[in-house]
């Protein structure tokens, strides 16, 4: 049970209350890039949840089981990574191609996009350095369900935030604007107020 | 006398026509969540532009020898064994090195430098790849200085730089809001719609519709 709530506070912290882009600010450009329709942004955040979860193991496994016992992780952590990622994110878009064109059609686009997602990198390289885990109250051991937990979550709530706010991209559209305010300013102001209401979370669960 | 002047203007039109920040909308996550104080800007600005400078003299360097098919990924391997030297760099100052964080390692992923690599250096001579990966870069640093300074100083009332205060409005009673998460959000749409603004003003026959 004990175990089982530190998961959930683990998922719930990287989710909702350090949320990767109202909070800390990682992976703003997907962010007002593709926020434009609801749509584009489902697409995306499939794929986002899919690529980060995949990532992160890979890189995770990288760490531990090549970086680090041969004593070069600090030196070459950040190449290993990105390279993880590229080439995982060109192998998920074959295979995908491959067996299930609906899928891709759905997020055959996006897949490219992803691999200069900062959030993929930021979640693999916290996996293994959670410099962000110790401003949270969680005991964290660098386990690999740890990791993959915190990466879904900081995935869950990627999306999560995407689709409320194309949503209000939509509704804006429709709103008479001031004039100098129209397209990013107007996108900008409503980014700080929705960041304004999930400062609200934080101290939830005293995370 | 001509080559000069053409290598001043690959410089210069990193702060205005293309600024990385207010016009290519690109790089926005690091200035977003950095520019809470001058100190990390100041040192995020430099790796920037050393990253920049650096992966684009040796991208156009090779230009000639890199296979189409497999160019990106060669790219990011460059960027990101100057990341590694910034990284390993920065250890050194460890105040630094913690705030800046996991920003460090997202440099990799900073748009504005695969951008660079990409759309400029990988069809530019060496000079020229030079200059505009300094000029970017510095572009990208003053948007970040101003905005910076803007948020500290009204944030916190004063600007504090290694230890040392260098402004001080004399007052605490500050809209603290302004070095929070959505203080950033609406800097950068005051600044945007400060853009637009002036852009609409220069030319006066366009009517929106």
């Amino acid at each position: 049970m004990h175990e089982a709530w530190r998961y959930f506070l683990l998922f719930f912290g990287a989710s909702i209350v350090a949320n990767i882009l109202l909070i800390r600010f990682i992976a703003l450009c997907p962010f007002f890039g593709v926020s434009n329709s609801l749509e584009t942004s489902l697409g995306m955040s499939i794929s986002v949840i899919f690529v980060m979860v995949m990532a992160t193991s890979v890189s995770w496994l990288a760490w531990n089981y090549a970086l680090e016992p041969l004593g070069v992780g600090q030196f070459l952590y950040i190449p290993t990574f990105i390279l993880v990622i590229a080439s995982l994110v060109q192998f998920v878009e074959m295979v995908i191609k491959k067996t299930s064109p609906p899928l891709y059609r759905a997020m055959g686009i996006y897949l490219p996009l992803i691999t200069t997602n900062c959030a993929v990198l930021a979640a693999a390289t916290e996996s293994v350095k959670p410099g962000f885990f110790t401003k949270l109250n969680i005991a964290y051991n660098y386990g690999f369900l740890e990791s993959v937990v915190y990466t879904l979550g900081v995935a869950v709530g990627f999306s999560l935030v995407l689709i409320i706010f194309s949503a209000m991209r939509e509704r804006i559209d429709l709103a008479p604007v001031p004039k100098f305010f129209r397209g990013v300013p107007i996108a900008f102001i409503a980014a700080a107020l929705f960041s304004l209401a999930f400062m609200g979370f934080a101290g939830m669960f005293g995370l | 006398m001509e080559k000069e002047r053409t290598l001043w203007g690959e410089f210069i039109k990193g702060f205005i026509t293309t600024n990385p920040l207010l016009v290519l909308m690109v790089g926005l996550c690091s200035s977003l969540a950095i520019s809470t104080k001058v100190e990390n800007c100041i040192f995020m600005g430099l790796a920037v532009i050393f990253v920049l400078t650096c992966s684009n003299i040796i991208i156009s360097l090779i230009r000639n020898f890199i296979p189409d098919q497999i160019r990106i990924p060669i790219f990011i391997v460059v960027i990101a064994s100057f990341v590694t030297i910034v990284d390993l760099t920065l250890k050194t100052v460890p105040a630094v090195y913690e705030r800046l964080g996991v920003w460090i390692p997202l440099i990799v992923v900073n748009c504005i430098i695969l951008a660079r690599a990409e759309g400029y250096a990988s069809s530019a001579k060496l000079m020229h790849a030079m200059m505009d990966g300094l000029g970017i870069g510095l572009g990208y640093t003053c948007v970040l200085l101003i905005m910076s300074v803007f948020r500290e100083l009204f944030g916190t009332g004063k600007i504090v730089i290694f230890k040392r205060t260098i402004i001080s409005l004399g007052t605490s009673k500050m809209p603290v809001i302004l070095i929070l998460f959505p203080g950033a959000f609406i800097t950068f749409a005051l600044f945007s719609a400060l853009l637009q603004w002036y852009q609409q003003r220069r030319k006066p026959g366009t009517r929106e519709g």
